[in-house]
């Protein structure tokens, strides 16, 4: 079963660790994304850089920044092919962010 | 009688035709109709051996016969975790019991508490779900919603049906245990006793986990605790332990509890739920031994770290004969929310004299007692200060 994860964490959350901390945390991000369940994954550009499409009367309107403006944004996802909830969450648990106050979205893909 | 070995059986059954059909609603349609079919046949033909095994077999066989009445029989072969010929030739005695999985799969830490409360109140209980409404004070419209969102979720992300493995069992176990102690704390509500029931429900756990000390420690606690529930109140009133009637305390429950609790302690239970348990067993000895109780309490402290229980530290210290390291524990504290803690300060200034900081400390607790039963129990209090 596939299960998309969405990664939100606090902007530049990396930035307050020190040298060797963020060395170590990106080393294991990059070991997680060879695991043989994961079926693609990508970080994202920051939130500013993101902007919001609406269809309105038939009009496409442009705002600047993210859908929900909130502390957390979504930085990175990932698709994984997972043997159950239990595997999904387990794999979920070691993205480095969720311990540094981030959380991961786990949601079932609907593959169109 | 017959609704007595239905209930009796309705986990079991339903366990095993969770993990054979894979899908909740199917599972219960399926033992409805095996249970109806029983309803009628047994009063006159009399139950069979195995009524549990008779339900399951009946059951399946059901649930197949509507897979091929529906005939996409072969699409959905697959679905089926077995193949036809083990149906056909299937055999009673090979039912194995799967409340265990179904237990960890309705206490999943992934599912909303209340659908986790009301999933493992029908689907292992058996509980219908207007009782279960009515147990919570909520509409049989909203536990019915509660159930099903909880079901959804189980299906369309997979949460699975199986005893977690070791890397995730203790927590998981803790999951299911918080949820068994939250159905026993609701007490007494509309048609069912959901302490009576939580002490069934962790019988089942004991019985299949027989090696994990803090189910036992849990279901000691729960037992010794339901054991005194009749001298609880006096007509509205609130009564303390210490206060309490002892004629109406259930004896050979509270005897049967702590047969549970020493099992806990001999295969090396010392947790939150055991330590509870024993300070539950040491307080409905006839004579307390309160310098044990402030320990095994100085212990849970250690362990949960919880200011709640540092309060009921510091009020065994008080019956130990030590009011004024009781006063200095509690002052510490920061619990200023907390009915229980303003009425102990109360209780031990008036111990030392204190009067009118006493009565200070049980007017603050009244201001924040909820209950009627709790109003008039501070209200007596401040009176005899």
């Amino acid at each position: 079963m596939q299960y998309a994860l969405m990664i939100y964490a606090e902007p530049a959350y990396g930035d307050a660790l020190p040298e060797a901390e963020r060395e170590k945390v990106r080393a294991e991000f990059h070991a997680l994304l060879s695991d043989e369940r994961v079926v693609e994954a990508a970080r994202l550009q920051p939130a500013e850089t993101a902007t919001s499409v609406r269809v309105v009367g038939g009009q496409t309107l442009m705002t600047d920044g993210p859908f929900a403006d909130t502390k957390e944004v979504l930085g990175g996802f990932a698709v994984i092919e997972a043997a159950n909830l239990d595997d999904a969450v387990e794999l979920a648990s070691r993205i480095p962010v969720a311990r540094y106050g981030g959380a991961i979205e786990i949601r079932p893909v609907v593959r169109l | 009688m017959l609704e007595d070995v239905f209930r009796e059986e309705w986990g079991r059954v339903l366990a095993s035709l969770v993990g054979f059909l894979g899908d909740f609603d199917k599972a219960e349609d399926a033992a409805q109709e095996a249970f109806a079919i029983a309803a009628e046949r047994w009063p006159a033909a009399g139950a069979p051996d195995n009524p549990g095994g008779w339900l399951v077999t009946t059951a399946r066989n059901r649930a197949i016969d509507r897979f091929r009445r529906e005939r996409t029989l072969a699409d959905k072969l697959h679905l089926l975790p077995v193949r036809e010929a083990t149906m056909d030739d299937f055999d009673e005695t090979s039912i194995k019991d799967e409340r265990l999985e179904l237990i960890f799969t309705c206490c999943h830490p992934a599912l909303r508490l209340d659908g986790q409360v009301a999933l493992t109140l029908r689907a292992l209980g058996g509980l219908e779900t207007a009782d279960i409404a009515r147990a919570f004070l909520v509409s049989e419209e909203t536990m019915k919603r509660r159930l099903t969102r909880a079901k959804a979720k189980i299906k369309a992300t997979a949460i699975p049906f199986a005893v977690p493995d070791e890397r995730l069992l203790a927590g998981r176990l803790d999951a299911v245990l918080a949820v068994l102690y939250l159905i026993y704390n609701e007490g007494y509500r509309g048609r069912v006793d959901l302490g009576a029931e939580a002490i069934r429900l962790g019988r089942v756990l004991v019985t299949l986990m027989p090696n994990q000390p803090e189910a036992q420690g849990l279901l000691a606690l729960m037992m010794i605790h339901h054991a005194r529930r009749r001298a609880r109140f006096a007509g509205d009133d609130l009564v303390l332990l210490e206060d309490q009637d002892r004629s109406l305390w259930d004896t050979e429950a509270i005897k049967a509890g702590r047969s549970v609790l020493e099992n806990a302690v001999a295969i090396g239970g010392a947790g939150a739920y055991v330590l509870q348990a024993a300070i539950a067993s040491l307080q409905t000895r006839e004579h307390v031994d309160w310098p044990q109780v402030a320990d095994t309490y100085r212990r849970l402290a250690e362990l949960t770290g919880s200011p709640v229980v540092e309060l009921n530290h510091a009020a065994a210290l008080a019956q130990v004969g030590d009011p004024d390291a009781a006063l200095d524990t509690v002052e510490r504290l920061e619990l200023d929310g907390y009915l229980y803690y303003h009425s102990t300060r109360g209780e031990l200034l008036r111990r030392l004299g204190r009067g009118p900081e006493a009565r200070a400390a049980y007017r603050r607790a009244l201001r924040l007692a909820t209950s009627t039963p709790e109003r008039r129990f501070l209200t007596r209090r401040l009176e005899q200060v």
